[in-house]
């Protein structure tokens, strides 16, 4: 990508560079509201990582996190900013709970295909409107997929309060038949003779990983991904060599759209069984930051939301030890990363770059 | 529907209209220069928490904007130092203020004051009053304009003022001075505004620090105006409908009035009515009505109602040539 740097400087040492400067700044923030940030930051590990009980929580999160922020990488590697994960996630959403409420499941393996099927479709439909949009009548698309987070909430509340909701106070559904709740971890592990606690950890975390290799196959290993990325680093170059910048918008948006829906599998299938209003609640924002953190490769992506799984799970249990530090600290974190990977990365990368250039003159 | 509903429906939206319309003329000027700007909604959000906690600790409703102010000015310059002067993305950077803005005025609100991110509830005192505009006395017993002018266009606090002057003047400085001039040209083409001789980087300064400015006043007319008191996430949108309601008025002044004015009457109306039912359609959920300015957003920016069109060099940065 960029000739004047090593590889390992682009892909390892700047974004480590520009985490530090993140968390450097989050610790500042820390010692302003009047607490230890060394003392903070060993919470948030203990509590993250501390127990099987911790990194099961933490890897539930970032579970999510992983289909989220591959959605936003996958149309990041066709020039496309999509911040349309939060509203595509909702609906994928609504897509496995049509499915899993349908008919009576027998077994969960029979419901999976099915339920990936709801919301695959279901995302992916939120996402081609904003992408057609885009291809066709040139209307950014970042715009039109915050219109569309908006009115996928509105529309979400709608069914949920008018069409879906089960009788009782509370705007969800009606839980899931048993057969089609997805084993829990602990139920997995413990098929294998291995004690670990409950969490909400369920097989949608293997399913990310799969989404995760076959996201790389896609990017790197097909025609399609190779289409994309040409049409990524320059659109008249892709369109000179033949590429038809329609087809890749729109089949861009729609594999991210379809796999921010499969957050959905994690959530609401693996782990709440209903449901309920807002269950994105954000996930996909903080795709944003995976995203931009993991520099859109898979592997980067996986790392990077399960740094975020870290800070959620870590964050809930500094909350709790110091009431000073809400969670709210991790979306200022959240900013911070966004912010210095992503907006300020010049910061970094100029001089480092600089760096570089001396270093290289100087045994010539 | 009898004249009285009329005329609050009219009123309150004209409350609901100001917010937006101080957001949409700051994204105005920030946009025409070729900044793009999404973090409409942080820095209103901080305005508004930073003029609540001021207002309530100085007992000054007057001290706290000057503070709201302040505290968007410095997510502009933070806004321009990322998409001017290190020549990052502006669409991240826009993203990147919206979650500092959320998490910080939780977090510090929470530290401060102890009410859940809420600041303490304001006294009359330390808020922007409705004020009487003069000769409603006068013309109240005239038939239509009396009252319209009585509960209308009296009776807001002076920042309600202050955003619908904003407009004429924006369309002032836009059309008819020499920095209006630039500050398009540099919006369309800033190479040639360069070649002239002209700082690119500094008219680009001074057109997100204006936006942080109205975004800061529209942030204190929320939390020391419109209500007595910052909550959390008190924004709820309000910067995206700014920003929907530019791209509706094609980036232009007097169209951004007309179309802040048609969102907060949607507004002013789901508040006021639940559910509405129309001859022939049946019940329009209130949900629709929350959802419609972004769908005419969308229709607007899908060109099928007259086409918008953005400033040529906006989301670029300038590499000036060497």
């Amino acid at each position: 990508m960029n000739p004047t740097l090593p590889r390992w400087a682009d892909f390892a040492l700047i974004p480590a560079l520009n985490l530090l400067l993140a968390f450097f700044v989050a610790g500042l923030v820390v010692l302003f509201i009047g607490e230890n940030p060394i003392a903070a930051m060993k919470i948030l590990v203990v509590g993250s990582l501390g127990s099987s009980y911790g990194i099961g929580f933490t890897l539930y999160y970032a579970t999510t996190f992983v289909f989220t922020g591959l959605s936003v990488a996958i149309a990041y590697h066709a020039g496309l900013f999509n911040i349309g994960s939060e509203g595509q996630a909702a609906l994928g959403g609504i897509g496995v709970t049509l499915v899993c409420l349908a008919v009576p499941w027998p077994y969960w393996a029979v419901a999976l295909p099915f339920a990936i099927l709801g919301a695959g479709v279901f995302g992916a439909a939120w996402a081609l409107i904003p992408g057609y949009l885009q291809a066709k009548r040139g209307s950014h698309v970042v715009i039109t997929t915050i219109m569309f987070n908006f009115i996928a909430s509105a529309l979400v509340v709608y069914l949920l309060v008018n069409v879906l909701k089960a009788p009782g106070m509370a705007p969800e559904t009606a839980g899931f038949p048993e057969g089609t709740h997805l084993p829990f971890m602990h139920e997995i592990l413990g098929a294998f003779g291995i004690k670990v606690s409950k969490t909400p950890m369920n097989l949608a975390s293997i399913l990310a990983l799969l989404a995760a290799f076959k996201t790389w196959v896609l990017i790197w290993r097909t025609r399609l991904g190779y289409e994309m990325r040409a049409f990524g680093h320059s659109e008249p170059a892709a369109v000179y060599a033949g590429i038809d910048p329609v087809k890749i918008t729109v089949i861009a948006m729609l594999l991210s759209g379809a796999m921010a829906g499969m957050m959905a599998l994690n959530v609401v299938m693996g782990f709440q069984h209903r449901l309920v209003l807002d269950y994105v609640a954000g996930a996909g924002f903080v795709g944003i930051a995976v995203s931009l953190m993991g520099r859109s490769h898979p592997v980067g992506v996986v790392l990077a939301a399960i740094l975020f799984g870290i800070l959620y799970q870590g964050g809930a249990e500094l909350a709790f030890d110091m009431p000073k530090i809400s969670r709210d600290m991790i979306v200022v974190i959240q900013a911070l990363v966004i912010l210095f990977t992503g907006a300020l990365e010049n910061l970094v990368r100029l001089p480092v770059t600089r760096l570089f250039l001396q270093l290289r003159r100087r045994p010539a | 529907m009898d004249l009285e509903t009329l005329l609050q429906l009219a009123a309150s939206s004209l409350r609901l209209a100001t917010p937006l319309l101080l957001a949409c003329l700051a994204g105005l000027f920030s946009e025409r220069a070729g900044i793009f700007d999404i973090g409409l909604e942080g820095k209103m959000l901080a305005a508004a928490f930073a003029a609540g906690a001021i207002a309530a600790v100085t007992g000054s409703a007057w001290v706290g904007l000057l503070a709201g102010i302040g505290a968007s000015l410095a997510l502009a310059l933070l806004h321009g130092l990322a998409s001017i002067t290190l020549r990052g993305n502006q669409l991240i950077s826009g993203v990147a203020i919206n979650f500092l803005a959320s998490g910080m005025t939780a977090l510090v609100g929470q530290n401060w004051f102890g009410l859940g991110g809420q600041t303490p509830q304001l006294q009359a005192s330390q808020r922007f009053l409705a004020i009487e505009l003069p000769f409603v006395e006068a013309l109240a017993p005239v038939p239509l304009i009396g009252p319209i002018y009585q509960h209308v266009v009296s009776g807001h606090n002076i920042l309600v003022y202050v955003a619908l002057l904003a407009v004429p003047f924006t369309w002032w400085v836009l059309y008819r001075t020499r920095f209006g001039l630039r500050l398009r040209a540099v919006g369309e083409n800033p190479a040639a505004v360069d070649t002239a001789g002209i700082s690119v980087v500094r008219l680009r300064y001074g057109a997100v620090l204006i936006a942080g400015v109205l975004c800061g006043i529209a942030g204190a007319y929320l939390s020391t105006g419109m209500s007595a008191g910052f909550v959390r996430e008190m924004t709820a949108g309000k910067g995206f409908i700014a920003l929907a309601a530019l791209i509706f008025a094609k980036w232009r002044p007097w169209p951004a009035l007309g179309a802040c004015l048609l969102f907060g009457a949607l507004e002013a109306v789901g508040i006021r009515y639940q559910a509405i039912t129309l001859p022939g359609v049946g019940v329009v959920p209130v949900q629709l009505m929350q959802a419609l300015p972004y769908i005419l957003t969308v229709v607007i920016l899908a060109g099928f109602v007259g086409k918008a069109t953005p400033p040529r060099a906006g989301g670029r940065p300038y590499v000036k040539e060497r």
